[in-house]
């Protein structure tokens, strides 16, 4: 079984792991972090985002070998001593209920923002979530919580 | 009020763990020594079971366990049950076929349960399932619903005709007569198509047995973990109910998949026994599509008869309701009472006919979906009230107007009794945020763009809260649908509360504790909301149909009102004043016409050190309980009002505008009633536009079995929803309030599908309103 090490939210990690362990599974079962979910096995429905080296990728489409000497950052691992202004966002604007999908919707979000910035028009949010599905909300409040969370960041 | 208290727009408390990624769903959790399970399923619709080999499975590397149904069988373990008998036209008992939790003699549907394979991990026991050997001797199947009780397939031997029951309500004879002397008579065919509920977190269980005290533990994703051990303890026999725990812990979102007890955790439970260790079965989003129940299907002809004036006489309805293979736990209420009960819409129809066939198929079993029979109930009477508004010539809104209830209390002709409403009030008010009155502007500059413009209204009306007991039982129901609360007053003054509901999305963590703040003063920072656990909460009915603010949060308004009694008498000792004198608000017990006073918490202490009362007439403590069974449903109702434009060329349907305006009678916190019709609208509009369970008619295979193939809706698919509420309070809890949840699934389809049809001028045309679809509907109405 092949070696992996990694940063996983400023802390260094490894260990062996099966050729086809999952990015997502190494860090639900392998670090004991269950804050980055599957909610699916098609790769829709972006339950499992976390950034790798800077970027959102599916968790459950990578493989944990191809992250090895990689900068990962999973939901555990936004907050700084405060909650991140994103996730200060999703609660303030009710962006989550069943709070399943929501650490890959914060995931995704601070994304968008790196890449579009922090002026996010309700267009860009919404088309860029196509990654993300939520059952709960009807996006409404996450499209609020997205807006009002970049102004922040 | 205290800013925390009824009203106000507090931030959810749960949210803090779940934006941090610290929620503790069911397949975070894993227990010392844990194996894991993997099924094997079915891959045919309708087969003989034959010779099931499991020797090289066994085999296999990190195998524990490989059981089949004969194991089940051999162990005494009964199957899953329905707990709502129906009866026949003809008084005789639906006709239930036995629901193994392991396949025994035949298989009925694709991804019906055959075998379970326990190994050390997932991946092992996920490889070892591809080695079991299994002889099927494939038979024909059924997947359509409209031809099931003509089908060559018997999906349960002898049941003739598939036929579940045919069950009807209402005077037939009457309405033939009225339908007789109709100056206007609409019909419809219709389909309400099925669906898969989809909550995000799929479905998940890990079964512990403890050889040391004899009893079980079952993690479990349930909306009712109660009814779940009543189920597996007095039904399924896999241990006495007071040796089984059931624990619901965080739960990613039911939509009432959850409800219901399936073959998974019961496997899981039963199996821990065998092979001596926890074990875990955590589904995979295939899986949830193949086997959790899904929502929806019938088959419907209504027709309404109206007088000249465009006033509806009566409403006769046909239709079947597809059950799938096996009748899921709470399943054939649901196109019965649960749908047939709401066809008089907000209307005041003088005589209402409806029959239902239940039929088998060879699908995964259909059950409550978000609002069940209630969005089905409301499709029909909306699609026919607006058609047959269009037919006479009458503005829709004008249409509703002259059928709308005016008069509370009204009974209906199929049993429910409304109690409040104002339903013109609520169709002002989405007129005037809409502007109809300027529609035909906005649908000439569409027209300029190229496009086809459509307004479609919903009034609508739903039932939540089934209630009361007696009255449910005498339907057929098999339990109660009451609910208990617990308050247990700390001697510091914080609250802790023991509910029967149980959250899963629903914010009850916020809303509950927003009511103890409101009735005892304190900030919600000191109330913890306790439930889904079985151990912890001595009995609860779990949440669906709306139910936890009207029926839940009144058990929690009734044991306070035993709370502060008991605190006034505690009080009137420690402040030796009469206890008539003493007066409570705002956190504070004063004497009446003196200076003294003191805070909830102080009489809390005083209740607990039992210094200054008589021990002999008060005990000491601070705790009470209380069970909520209702006098009556509930009925939440509103309009909705869609407005789309199509692309002709495509058939692209797009939502530019919502606005719903709903009763819901007072509001707790309005940012979570907003949220939940927010998803409400959403799935509805899921509905209406995109969603379609699809399986092939003649190999039962489903078709649309993931998020590739399965249309979820997206950010994109929605405008901004523009909300408003109008208020009559439900006289029949002392809070005043309806429920929210369902309300936007129920409203939704109707309202897009009359928009579509409007835009697209066209009288029918089937959901989901695809570009495809659209464009079909579009080509043979030229």
């Amino acid at each position: 079984m092949p070696d992996v090490s990694m940063v996983v939210n400023g802390q260094n990690v490894g260990g062996s792991v099966e050729g086809r362990t999952l990015l997502v599974e190494f860090i639900r079962e392998k670090l004991g972090m269950t804050g980055t979910h599957v909610g699916c096995d098609t790769s829709q429905c972006g339950a499992c985002v976390v950034h790798v080296d800077g970027k959102a990728v599916k968790s459950c489409t990578t493989l944990a070998v191809a992250c090895d000497g990689a900068k990962v950052t999973t939901i555990e691992g936004v907050a700084n001593g405060k909650l991140h202004p994103m996730q200060e966002a999703f609660r303030q604007h009710h962006g989550l209920q069943c709070g399943f999908c929501t650490p890959g919707m914060i995931m995704a979000a601070i994304d968008m923002v790196n890449t579009h910035g922090k002026k996010l028009s309700d267009e860009t949010i919404r088309h860029e979530l196509e990654g993300n599905i939520c059952r709960c909300t009807g996006y409404q409040n996450i499209v609020k919580a997205i807006k009002a969370g970049a102004k922040k960041m | 009020m205290t800013s925390t208290g009824i009203g106000a727009r507090v931030p959810r408390k749960e949210d803090q763990r779940f934006i941090t990624g610290n929620g503790n769903y069911t397949d975070d959790i894993n227990l010392p020594k844990q194996t894991y399970a993997y099924f094997v399923r079915s891959p045919h619709a309708h087969a003989k079971l034959g010779r099931i080999n499991t020797k090289a499975a066994e085999a296999a590397p990190g195998v524990v366990a490989v059981l089949t149904g004969k194991d089940v069988e051999k162990d005494g373990v009964g199957g899953l049950i329905c707990g709502w008998m129906i009866h026949s036209k003809d008084g005789s008992p639906m006709n239930a076929g036995p629901h193994p939790i392991l396949a025994h003699g035949k298989v009925r549907y694709v991804g019906d349960h055959v075998a379970v394979v326990v190994a050390e991990t997932q991946a092992q026991a996920k490889a070892a399932a591809e080695l079991v050997e299994v002889s099927y001797k494939v038979l024909p199947a059924v997947a359509d619903t409209a031809g099931a009780t003509s089908a060559k397939a018997e999906v349960h031997d002898g049941i003739a005709n598939n036929l579940v029951y045919n069950w009807s309500i209402g005077e037939e004879d009457a309405v033939n007569a009225a339908f007789d002397s109709a100056a206007h008579v609409t019909s419809l065919d219709l389909v309400n198509n099925r669906l898969a509920p989809n909550a995000m977190e799929p479905r998940a269980a890990i079964g512990a047995f403890d050889p040391g005290t004899d009893s079980y533990t079952l993690y479990t994703t349930s909306q009712n973990p109660h009814v779940a051990r009543l189920v597996l303890s007095a039904f399924i026999g896999i241990a006495p109910e007071h040796k089984l725990r059931v624990i619901a812990p965080d739960v990613g979102g039911g939509f009432g998949s959850k409800i219901f007890i399936y073959a998974e955790e019961t496997v899981c439970v039963w199996a821990s026994r065998k092979v001596g260790r926890p074990i875990k079965w955590t589904g995979g989003r295939d899986e949830a599509f193949l086997a959790d129940a899904h929502g929806r299907d019938h088959v419907t002809t209504a027709e309404a008869a109206m007088d000249a004036d465009g006033k509806i006489q009566a409403l006769r309805v046909k239709t079947t309701a597809n059950m799938g293979a096996y009748l899921s736990t709470f399943a054939s209420c649901v196109p019965t009472y649960l749908y047939a009960t709401l066809l008089s819409g907000q209307y005041a129809i003088p005589q209402i006919y409806a029959e239902v066939d239940a039929v088998y198929t060879n699908t995964a079993p259909v059950d409550a979906y978000r609002g069940a029979g209630r969005p089905e109930a409301t499709y029909v009477v909306e699609r026919i009230v607006e058609t047959a508004a269009r037919e006479m010539g009458i503005d829709p809104a004008e249409f509703r107007s002259r059928n709308f209830v005016r008069e509370f209390p009204h009974q209906t002709p199929v049993i429910m009794c409304y109690d409040a409403g104002d339903y013109q009030a609520s169709l002002d008010k989405a007129c005037e945020m809409i502007k109809y009155g300027s529609f035909e502007n906005r649908r000439k500059k569409s027209q300029k763009a190229g496009k086809m413009r459509g307004i479609g209204f919903s009034t609508y009306i739903e039932a939540c809260g089934i209630a009361p007991s007696a009255a449910v039982g005498s339907l057929g129901a098999g339990v109660g649908l009451w609910e208990s609360a617990e308050v247990r007053v700390k001697p510091t003054g914080n609250v802790e509360v023991l509910t029967g509901s149980h959250s899963h999305g629903q914010g009850h963590e916020t809303t509950f504790a927003q009511l103890v703040s409101d009735r005892l003063g304190i900030p919600i920072d000191q109330v913890e909301i306790v439930h889904g656990d079985t151990d912890k909460v001595q009995f609860g009915m779990g949440t669906y149909g709306s139910r936890s603010g009207a029926v839940g949060m009144t058990a929690i308004s009734k044991a306070l009102d035993k709370v502060e009694a008991k605190a006034r008498k505690v009080a009137s000792h420690v402040m030796e004043a009469a206890e008539g004198d003493i007066e409570f608000k705002d956190g504070s017990f004063t004497v009446k016409g003196t200076d003294k006073a003191m805070a909830f918490g102080e009489v809390a202490l005083a209740a607990y050190v039992a210094h200054s009362f008589p021990t002999t007439e008060i005990e000491p403590g601070l705790k009470e309980g209380a069970f909520h069974d209702p006098a009556n449903f509930t009925f939440p109702a509103g309009c909705h009002v869609c407005e789309v434009e199509v692309d002709p060329e495509t058939g692209v349907v797009e939502i530019v505008d919502w606005v719903a305006v709903d009763d819901f009678g007072n509001i707790i916190n309005p940012n979570i009633v907003e949220g939940q019709v927010h998803g409400g609208i959403a799935q509805g509009v899921g509905q209406a536009l995109t969603e379609n369970c699809v399986y092939d008619a003649e190999s039962g295979q489903l078709l649309s079995g993931s998020y590739m193939d399965y249309c979820m809706p997206r950010a994109d698919n929605f405008p901004t929803f523009r909300l408003d509420f109008t208020i009559t309070e439900c006289p029949t809890n002392p809070l005043g309030i309806k429920g929210c949840g369902e309300a936007g699934a129920i409203a939704a389809p109707p309202a897009v599908m009359n928009a579509v049809t409007h835009a697209i001028g066209v009288k029918n045309m089937p959901m989901p309103a695809t570009p495809m679809n659209v464009w079909n509907a579009l080509k043979s109405s030229v």
